[in-house]
């Protein structure tokens, strides 16, 4: 009997603590699909600790990222490999400054590209895509032929005539990246509001009087954001892939600013003299970083698309 | 069908002149002209060299100039830092070779892509699959910056078997680093939207009949799933030629392969916004026509699209 009522308590137990369980939001649901998928949720861990690294890295360098070091240079190729004991981790660059210093550089330049990038392609994109989309009509027409010239227009010798034209910096970087990359996003919106704006909800907004601006902020909006959020997260990459080709080209940002595309160029230049970590270190954490990217968005898809229901 | 590709082109005209339009105001709105220099010329001589060049005109005539010039002689005009060559004779020099190596690597990243893309969907779930859905993730995030190092590294340092750079007439040793390089990452994607677009296909109604009909496998493969699962394939030919094209650039600078794209960099360093101008206006058109082509492919596979 006393083994009985044990168990009775044990199952009351459980019955109470399941009253308390909720309902699951939908992005709930999602955050469970999301890390159920093994690559995804590993892609998070290897980006949150390149991010790690970025950030707590730069207190472990012996050597800043501008100072030369003037025992190896011009020995770059015997002395400068990656050592403890000389505290170059990573080696050292052409020039003999520290090899680990400049990737950590890179690697936050190069993020910051990416995040800064999509968030003003997705701002841009989404505003401008769901007012064409709900507005309709011959403003739509307009809004989108406009869409359809500019992203016609080969957009890498933009940026580049962008970079040449006005003094070449970060600022001039994000405007020439956040031109072109929120067209996309544009007309993307636009198909998904054009479904959206006839829905229950919004005529009830309209029937109270909501002001047109005020139902795309509060009513169209929040029901794309599984969308733009997939769309980001493929963006982020995508930014800086197309960083990296400009600055792998010359043409992107400047001394003594670097990025992941700016050391591979160097790392490429010099692998004649054999100094091949300057080459593959840096091209470590940008495909480590792109590749999490990619999984991430990829695993973001599948979490938030509703077909996979 | 005719109707349908005169409208188009008639759509293609005016993103051209906006085009031209937007990149010769760019240009002109960069600061600093061509001519100023460290040692200032002395005025006079300044607006000399201007009035032959038609700068000293206001702004809207020497575009009207330039279009015209465009539009019916295909003159973009003289190079501002190479005394001796025309920007025209700068592109009839490098593009034949980017042409070259370009619509190879187009052609190859297209069938071997394509081909991945149903193999691995015919053989769903088995290691091919895998194999091939590994292979395709890692290949792209490997551009063509940073393939042709690796490349290098492999095929001229370690084996010895092919020139680490260099046209030579286009040689086919001299080709294939370029082609690979270029063409690996867009291999990469088509493959993946064949395999996924095929998936779609093999298990949607009409193949499950045709199944259920008998037919052998061949027969629905070819005739009935191949057909319908090409199509994201092809809309997306359009742009990844566009990309090759501007992937180029990489390619003839790394492997020095004379290409357009090498004049292009050199002219973004040296300032020569005639270049630039002629070279953006020459790809731009390129984009437009072949998307423009892509679109009529697409209308002709789909008999969903009226036109």
């Amino acid at each position: 009997m006393i083994n009985n009522s044990d168990r009775m308590d044990r199952i009351t137990e459980a019955l109470d603590e399941a009253s308390e369980i909720k309902g699951r939001s939908l992005w709930a649901d999602a955050r469970r699909r999301f890390f159920r998928n093994k690559a995804a949720t590993g892609a998070v861990v290897a980006l949150f600790l390149v991010v790690v690294f970025v950030i707590i890295g730069p207190s472990f360098a012996v050597w800043s990222n501008e100072e030369i070091d003037w025992n190896v240079m011009g020995m770059v190729a015997e002395k400068g490999a990656p050592s403890i004991e000389s505290g170059h981790f990573f080696g050292v660059d052409e020039l003999g400054r520290d090899l680990y210093s400049r990737t950590i550089q890179a690697t936050r330049t190069s993020l910051i590209v990416g995040v800064i990038g999509a968030i003003v392609a997705v701002t841009i994109g989404t505003i401008y895509g769901a007012t064409a989309g709900f507005v309709g009509g011959w403003v739509d027409g307009l809004m989108m032929r406009f869409v359809d010239i500019m992203i016609a227009i080969p957009y890498m010798f933009i940026i580049i005539l962008l970079m040449v034209m006005f003094e070449r910096s970060f600022f001039m970087l994000f405007v020439g990246i956040g031109i072109i990359s929120w067209l996309e996003m544009a007309r993307i919106v636009r198909g998904q509001t054009l479904s959206l704006k006839n829905r229950e909800f919004v005529e009830a907004a309209k029937a109270c009087g909501v002001g047109w601006f005020t139902i795309i902020l509060r009513h169209i909006i929040p029901n794309l954001l599984g969308l733009v959020v997939v769309f980001a997260s493929l963006l982020v990459p995508l930014m800086i892939l197309i960083e990296s080709f400009i600055s792998f080209l010359g043409l992107g940002v400047q001394e003594p600013q670097t990025s992941l595309g700016a050391l591979i160029s160097e790392g490429a230049g010099t692998i004649l003299y054999g100094t091949i970590w300057q080459l593959f270190i840096p091209l470590f954490f940008f495909l480590v970083t792109i590749i999490s990217l990619f999984f991430i968005g990829d695993g973001l898809r599948d979490a938030l698309d509703p077909k996979d229901r | 069908m005719l109707n349908y590709i005169l409208r188009r082109l008639l759509t293609a005209i005016p993103t051209l002149l906006v085009l031209v339009i937007i990149c010769f105001l760019m240009m002109h709105a960069a600061p600093g002209g061509p001519f100023t220099s460290e040692r200032p010329l002395p005025p006079e001589v300044l607006a000399n060299i201007e009035a032959k060049y038609g700068l000293n005109k206001p702004l809207y005539a020497q575009l009207w100039d330039y279009l015209v010039g465009v539009v019916t002689r295909f003159d973009f005009g003289p190079s501002f830092i190479y005394k001796d060559r025309s920007v025209n004779d700068i592109i009839a020099q490098g593009f034949p070779v980017t042409l070259t190596y370009g619509t190879i690597s187009f052609v190859v990243a297209t069938i071997v892509g394509v081909a991945m893309g149903v193999f691995a969907a015919l053989r769903h779930n088995t290691w091919v699959d895998y194999l091939a859905v590994g292979a395709t993730f890692s290949a792209q995030a490997l551009p063509n910056f940073v393939m042709a190092p690796i490349l290098v590294i492999i095929f001229t340092w370690q084996l010895g078997w092919l020139p680490g750079g260099g046209w030579n007439g286009g040689q086919w040793q001299y080709v294939v680093m370029p082609v690979i390089a270029l063409s690996t990452s867009y291999m990469a994607s088509i493959a993946r939207i064949q395999r996924t677009a095929m998936l779609e296909v093999l298990h949607s109604n009409f193949v499950r009949t045709a199944r259920a009909k008998g037919l052998p496998n061949s027969t629905i493969i070819w005739r009935h799933a191949m057909k319908p699962a090409l199509m994201p394939v092809v809309s997306y030919l359009g742009p990844s030629f566009v990309a090759m094209i501007t992937g180029s650039v990489v390619i003839d600078l790394y492997f020095s392969t004379g290409g357009v794209g090498l004049h292009y960099v050199n002219a973004a360093l040296n300032r020569d916004y005639a270049v630039m101008l002629g070279v953006t206006i020459l790809y731009g058109a390129l984009t437009i026509i072949f998307n423009l082509i892509a679109d009529i492919v697409y209308a002709w596979l789909d008999p969903k699209i009226r036109y």
